[in-house]
């Protein structure tokens, strides 16, 4: 199993065709390979959630998966949901509250909040809080991301 | 929630229409950062560039009988593998002691080990290889054998003659030893009437920022210029520190800093395995890629707080404090940390103790000691949170022997808002403090008596909730009595240039470093409202040696301080070299005109007179068409630090509200308040967001983050999962309230927040706790908080 082997997925809308050893984790293909830096690698251990991706909708830690499973999958990173203009109002929210600091978490942050307001409406602090617990903040304190998370779900209800 | 004391009413450059000072405007870098378009050093990558891993021991303490990196060596893609003993061809080891902390000692200590290692983590080899899992595969196939020895792992008993010396040319493992007698201890707890005694136990945790540490090093064989690209609070001193032990002239080593993935005091020290990095660049002549896994962090990381302090307090029954007294130990790992020291810590801790009070009465004893464990240094509010919680949890011991309420023992004892300026018994100078003030605002905020009705309600139903109380002082804007005394080459001024460019935007280059803070925004709003220019047309360069003036970084709640006022006192006189032009070009004085939204205007009416764009146009393309013996400066810099005070002290009240589950032994926190004065608010979101984050850190340290040794000094928690940190879900909401009162020393009367959140949130956390715990008779003076630990004292287990 040390050969590498081919895969071809799509990742944020581009069609990627590559050679990737067995061993290789998801978050290292979208950093080394295609140079997708947004995505961070915080523990390699699947605690962090600062590598969190959308593998065909669904959010996963490209620390935990490998590069192989992604054969035939849709992949988004920060870069495409911020090109797409889908989290325009999140990242927008974030800035206006200071829901960042050092910037390491933003991503994974906000594609995991993401995650929550398209399954909820009306998420309250409580279980915002809740959805976000595995993704590790070490510089705000987290009430900021919470009050930016509110905020947007409160301003799309009423779009 | 702001208010000022009863001060003149003046206006100053910052007052001016327009200010942004005061004001919550977003930071002009959070786009790159939400995009995932930032540049984190982990990003970077650069022709030719090889990653290193680094062999580490598994033991505490053992003797390297041998390497054996041949078969490794054979592995394809590895380039080199190098000891300690190879590198040191190359780089010089050094000892991390300051001459101002007296008697401090420490041993040589190498790059990668040699001979001997003294922590489990150290490193004994370097693998370079083509890319980290080529280097990490080869890593496994380097054969290192050990002869074990016994490990000094209990700080407690380190000092017993049977202990094994850790380095034997020291002779023993004491690293440093302070005293302090201040005033009449003695005679004050004889005429106390009651004296309480507490031993409190602080776990050893660490900083766990979200990026680990990184490195890319890359020596230009031919230019011998190496250039470090590394996530550092502190460039200059990393410039300073690799020159020297390089054999470079400072000229020939740059250092860069992008974005840094969280810092908390982590990335502000000098690591063995950083340096061992540079000296490979030069040894291998081509770029080095080092990025520490999460593993490595845990083990290598700077650890911080693992104190044991004994603490005594006289209190008369009407609520007078009358001396405190402490005898402070903390195990520092093998070496003293260059260049800051490992020292400083239990030096504040001395300090510290009893500063918001009015007693002079004092004495303390701090240990340092050796240990084979990870070294220890300094972490955001070195000190404060164990002189806090050791001062506060006496202070609510005495309340509670004397039957007086915690808040009413403090506001009989804290040192009156009319007293400044004054001095502690340590020796401390204050300008200007608030306690008072800040103790009345809090508990508006509050609602403490409510609270506390609500307490004793439900106490009824089995309920059994806290209310903790923690008053604070914190060090920041350090002047050169902080380390430049000692001998280490850490700057404490800052420098900053302010340039109009062609277009009549501004350029301002900064020696003070972003690491998430706000320095880019304090920066640009400072230039921006002096000037009279909007913010977007400020761009504010950081953390390049090559590119900014000489100075410290952030560090220690220095960098709106001391970096604002730089940039503040550059602007105005930019300022001025602007408005001499216009006055040229206007055939007007430059007394009757302003700035302001990016153009000339008549200081009388407002009335627009030329836009800064055409002014520069003129300056930079037709300066042919200026008056005869005009030559434009439109650079401006300066520089500053601190000369009046040493330390630019700040104070506040930390409030914590928690329920304890008596049966589970689970702390659940409800809410918390932090009332602080930091001076002169220049962005009151970011001072708000360094108090919530300062809080957190706090509070991971008061119920959660221990890293936990076995007796053989083996990290049993070396990972995420293991080594618990706040999340989301645990932790409260936190109230943040101020009182300004600025320094007088600076213009700005800008002080540091950086730390004051996390210097009191344990004291409050653990206060209430021991306040919900009191119908059961049980005080807890440990941290963290653990369930083990509370149902310990509840006797449950």
């Amino acid at each position: 199993m040390t050969a590498p082997l081919p895969i071809s997925l799509h990742v944020n809308g581009e069609r990627v065709d590559a050679q990737v050893l067995p061993r290789l984790n998801l978050a290292d293909f979208l950093r080394e390979h295609l140079k997708l830096t947004g995505t961070h690698v915080g523990c390699e251990h699947g605690v962090c959630g600062a590598c969190t991706v959308r593998v065909n909708g669904q959010i996963v830690r490209s620390c935990l998966m490998l590069a192989v499973q992604t054969h035939c999958a849709l992949v988004e990173t920060i870069e495409g949901l911020s090109d797409s203009g889908e989290i325009a109002d999140l990242q927008a929210a974030f800035r206006d509250r200071n829901a960042l600091q050092c910037g390491f978490c933003t991503p994974g942050m906000l594609i995991a909040a993401q995650d929550l307001l398209i399954q909820e409406q009306e998420p309250d602090r409580e279980r915002i809080r809740e959805h976000l617990s595995g993704n590790y903040c070490r510089c705000t304190g987290y009430q900021a991301i919470i009050d930016a998370v509110e905020t947007t779900a409160r301003a799309r209800r009423g779009r | 929630m702001t208010s000022s004391p009863a001060k003149p009413e003046t206006l100053s450059v910052l007052d001016r229409p327009n200010s942004y000072i005061g004001k919550v405007v977003p930071r002009p870098n959070l786009e790159r950062l939400m995009q995932g378009r930032g540049l984190y050093v982990s990003d970077m990558e650069l022709p030719r560039m090889a990653h290193v891993v680094f062999v580490r021991s598994p033991h505490a303490h053992a003797e390297i009988v041998e390497i054996d990196a041949s078969a490794a060596k054979r592995m394809p893609g590895v380039t080199a593998i190098v000891t300690g003993e190879e590198l040191a061809a190359v780089i010089t080891p050094w000892v991390g002691v300051l001459s101002h902390l007296k008697g401090l000692k420490s041993a040589p200590q190498h790059a990668i080990a040699i001979g001997r290692v003294r922590w489990q983590g150290e490193a004994v080899a370097a693998v370079v290889a083509t890319n980290r899992a080529v280097a990490e595969d080869a890593a496994e196939h380097v054969v290192v054998k050990y002869r074990e020895l016994e490990p000094v792992t209990d700080m407690r008993t380190a000092l017993d003659p049977e202990m094994p010396v850790i380095h034997p040319l020291l002779g023993d493992n004491l690293a440093f030893e302070r005293t302090l007698d201040a005033g009449t201890v003695d005679a004050a707890f004889a005429g106390s009437d009651e004296i309480v005694e507490a031993n409190f136990v602080f776990g050893r945790h660490t900083g766990v920022t979200l990026e680990p540490r990184a490195v890319v090093a890359d020596w230009n064989a031919a230019e011998a210029r190496l250039t470090i690209y590394q996530g550092t609070q502190a460039p200059h001193m990393v410039q300073n520190i690799a020159a020297l032990h390089l054999g470079l002239e400072e000229s020939q080593v740059r250092v860069v800093c992008k974005d840094v993935g969280g810092s908390f005091g982590i990335k502000v020290h000098i690591y063995a395995d950083e340096m061992a990095t540079y000296a490979l660049a030069k040894l291998l002549r081509r770029p080095i890629k080092f990025v520490a896994d999460r593993v490595e962090s845990f083990n290598t990381d700077i650890h911080a707080r693992d104190h044991r302090c004994k603490g005594r307090i006289g209190v008369k029954r009407d609520g007078t404090i009358m001396a405190f007294e402490i005898d402070d130990l903390t195990g520092i790992g093998p070496y003293s940390m260059y260049p800051r020291t490992s020292a400083i810590e239990a030096n504040q801790v001395v300090n510290l103790v009893g500063g918001p009070y009015v007693t002079k009465n004092y004495r303390a004893r701090a240990r340092v000691v050796f240990q084979n464990k990870n070294v220890m240094c300094q972490y955001r509010a070195v000190g404060h949170p164990i002189a806090c919680s050791v001062t506060e949890g006496l202070v609510d011991l005495a309340a509670s022997k004397i039957g007086m309420d915690p808040v009413a023992i403090r506001r009989r004892n804290l040192i009156a808002d009319d007293a400044y300026p004054c001095a502690s018994p340590s020796g401390l100078r204050f300008e200007l403090l608030s306690h008072h003030a800040a103790m009345n605002k809090l508990m508006a905020m509050m609602n403490y008596d409510a609270l506390r009705a609500e307490q004793a309600a439900l106490r009824s139903k089995n309920i059994h909730r806290g209310i903790g109380i923690a008053s604070f002082i914190e060090v920041t804007n350090p002047s050169a009595a902080f380390y430049g005394v000692g001998g280490a080459k850490i700057s404490s001024q800052d420098g900053v240039a302010v340039r109009l460019d062609a277009q009549g935007s501004v350029i301002c280059q900064t020696s003070i470093t972003e690491q998430g803070q706000g320095s880019e925004s304090l920066t640009a709003q400072i230039v921006g409202s002096v000037l009279g220019v909007s913010m977007a047309r400020v761009r504010v360069i950081l953390g390049d040696t090559d590119h900014t003036p000489y100075g410290g970084g952030t560090w220690a709640s220095r960098g709106a301080g001391i970096g604002g006022e730089a940039a503040l006192q550059a602007a105005k006189i930019l300022r001025e070299n602007i408005l001499d032009v216009a006055a040229a070009i206007l055939q007007s004085s430059p007394t009757v005109l302003d700035i302001a939204d990016n153009a000339i205007v008549n200081a009388s009416d407002g009335a627009p007179r030329i836009e800064l764009r055409e002014l520069a146009r003129i300056v930079y393309f037709r300066p042919d068409t200026l008056p005869p013996g005009i030559q434009p400066e439109l650079m401006a810099t300066r520089h500053f630090v601190p000369r009046e005070y040493p330390f630019a002290f700040t104070n506040g009240v930390q409030a914590s509200w928690l329920e304890v589950d008596t049966d589970t032994g689970f702390v659940k926190l409800l809410r918390h308040w932090v009332v602080e004065d930091c001076g002169t608010l220049i962005n009151p979101q970011l001072v708000d967001e360094q108090i919530r984050g300062g809080v957190v850190q706090g509070l991971g340290a008061a119920l959660f983050e221990k890293c936990i040794y076995d007796e053989r000094g083996q990290l049993t928690n070396a990972n995420m999962a293991d080594y618990l940190v706040p999340m989301s879900g645990e932790m409260p909401d936190i109230d943040v309230g101020h009182v300004a009162s600025p320094t007088a020393e600076t213009e700005l009367g800008a002080k540091g927040a950086g730390e004051a959140g996390t210097a009191g949130a344990a004291a409050a956390v653990a206060n209430a706790v021991n306040d919900a715990l009191k119908p059961f008779g049980a005080t807890i003076t440990e941290i963290p908080l653990t369930p083990q630990i509370i149902l310990t004292a509840l006797k449950q287990i």
